[in-house]
């Protein structure tokens, strides 16, 4: 049994190994974010691995989301928010000013912490991101709008009814909606941000289900301030405590031997 | 012994619920009035027929005149307003999302400009008029009732538009969506029922102000054929014919405001039943 558990441990370490020499999909480097006077992001510097699932840990106010939503640059929609430093997804910058942002986000999906489905109906969510991508053959989209909403469980429960509202889906649904959505344009990268927090314990397991399928194709980046949920799924965890990174790296080191006072408590609590 | 409490919810509810019930009760007495006056001198003839001489001291003709210049004027005031409007509400709410207080000035210099009396407007719209050569017609007065009712109009679809929740932004943006298609493909959308019933608000303030076409559009007795000649109002034959001495003249004013209550009426059930239909796709 022990030795079991030791080969387990250190196949994930070589694993680990095997990642580190494989370049990073986003790394950030020096990052920092002020809103108003108030110092959100503390020199973050981070490398996210490909096809992972990348959890940030943190009490709620940590700067989580900031970081989350500073990856795809939605951080311009607020007012009195600066940011220093270099993000860059595969060698190109997100934070210089006149990119085509609208291509950059693209390749970064969204799930938020409580589904917003666009004001259209159920087919036509999936269908949105392709029709503004250009899309116009039907059947090429009705065959998309097909695949991922079977890609996140939800064709049999909404087949019959696909050109209902979108708002007339139950909350859990709306989110699997979402991520559907989402995968239809193709990202690379699923930014996800507590995408439960709103859900039932079962819609839940859902969510994290498909996360466990998706990392296969796509490199994900969740935020979630639950320990659980974190063990459950993480490859590779950063936990952060008012702005900064206090430690990151293979959860399972992370978890069982924490370097930091601040990380033992947060384990213990949660 | 009822406790301070009960007494308090007991004054509330009764003082709620009495001002609310009187001054429903005094619009129906309003309108009850302009109908028990007005029914009586309304005529087919009064609908589908111009005033003819001696129209003004009590004698045959119709004020089909005011209501097809009325008409004329609301829906091109109203629809040139609906143009600037929109992308102007877009834009204060998807392109200066991030500029809080730009906004703010915006909002602000669009109610004052809500708050200038209509008479002001007219006086403004008469002073570019003579500047620029254009006599008093249909054409001076939409543009006048346009600026009219451009400030109603955007800040009412403002409301809608900003009351939609950021995370619709952001979903849109992560799509890799545009402003441009977030503005017209989803926040459209998503704010159309609102979009409509400002719309309709305007048209209803359009078609009701009486100061702004005073000199803008004048007043004829001839059903206007084309954007340079003056048109003719409702709320001005109303005005018109109130002044006069003349009881049955005094009669069709209040017949002139049943035709205009009835389309203000139908306008407001059109604007619910258009909402209504809109929203079914709407993200509450």
């Amino acid at each position: 049994m022990t030795n079991t558990k030791n080969t387990l441990v250190s196949s994930e370490l070589i694993n680990d190994l095997i990642q580190e020499e494989k370049p990073p999909v986003i790394e950030v480097k020096g990052l920092n974010v002020y809103h108003a006077k108030n110092h959100i992001l503390k020199n973050i510097h981070l490398k996210i691995p490909e096809k992972q699932i990348t959890v940030f840990l943190g009490p709620s106010g940590c700067g989580k989301t900031t970081l989350l939503k500073s990856l795809n640059r939605l951080t311009d929609l607020h007012s009195k928010m600066q940011i220093e430093g270099s993000i860059s997804l595969r060698g190109q910058e997100i934070l210089t000013k006149g990119n085509d942002i609208a291509s950059l986000r693209r390749k970064m999906g969204l799930l938020s912490q409580r589904p917003f489905p666009l004001p259209m109906s159920i087919a036509e969510n999936v269908a949105f991101g392709l029709r503004i991508q250009g899309v116009k053959n039907k059947t090429e989209i009705a065959h998309k709008v097909e695949f991922h909403l079977k890609q996140v469980a939800l064709w049999g429960e909404v087949k019959d009814r696909l050109r209902t509202p979108a708002s007339s889906l139950s909350i859990g649904q709306q989110q699997r909606l979402c991520l559907a959505r989402g995968l239809a344009v193709n990202p690379e990268v699923i930014l996800a941000d507590e995408p439960t927090s709103a859900l039932d314990p079962i819609s839940s397991r859902k969510i994290e289900e498909q996360f466990l399928e998706l990392k296969k194709d796509y490199t994900i980046i969740l935020v979630t301030h639950i320990f659980r949920q974190a063990k459950r799924l993480a490859d590779n965890a950063v936990f952060m405590y008012f702005g900064e990174v206090i430690e990151q790296g293979n959860p399972v080191a992370l978890f069982q031997n924490p370097q930091t006072d601040i990380l033992k408590d947060y384990l213990n609590v949660g | 012994m009822a406790s301070k409490k009960q007494i308090e919810e007991v004054f509330f509810k009764w003082l709620s619920a009495s001002f609310t019930y009187g001054l429903v009760a005094l619009l129906l007495f309003i309108i009850y009035e302009i109908f028990l006056k007005g029914i009586p001198a309304l005529s087919w003839q009064m609908l589908t027929d111009v005033p003819q001489g001696g129209f003004y001291f009590g004698k045959e003709g119709g004020i089909l005149n005011a209501i097809v210049g009325s008409f004329y004027l609301a829906v091109g005031a109203s629809s040139l307003a609906f143009c600037i409007s929109l992308p102007m509400a877009l834009f204060l709410n998807i392109v200066l999302v991030k500029y809080k207080s730009v906004q703010n000035t915006f909002r602000f210099i669009l109610d004052l400009l809500w708050g200038i009396p209509p008479i002001v407007y007219g006086a403004f719209g008469f002073a570019i008029m003579i500047s620029i050569g254009l006599q008093t017609s249909l054409l001076a007065g939409i543009i006048t009732v346009t600026f009219l009712i451009s400030p109603i109009m955007i800040r009412s679809m403002d409301e809608v538009i900003r009351n939609i929740p950021p995370g619709l932004l952001e979903a849109g943006y992560s799509l890799g969506a545009t402003r441009f298609e977030v503005s017209f493909k989803i926040f459209f959308k998503q704010a159309l029922p609102g979009i409509v019933t400002a719309f309709l608000l305007g048209f209803g303030k359009g078609i009701g102000d009486t100061a702004s076409v005073l000199f803008t559009a004048g007043f004829t007795d001839y059903v206007p054929e084309s954007l340079m000649e003056p048109a003719a109002t409702l709320p001005l034959a109303i005005f018109f014919q109130l002044s006069s001495p003349i009881p049955e003249v005094k009669a069709r004013a209040y017949a002139a405001a049943v035709v205009l209550i009835v389309i203000i009426l139908f306008v407001s059930i059109l604007s619910r039943v258009i909402a209504h239909r809109f929203s079914k796709n709407i993200i509450k």
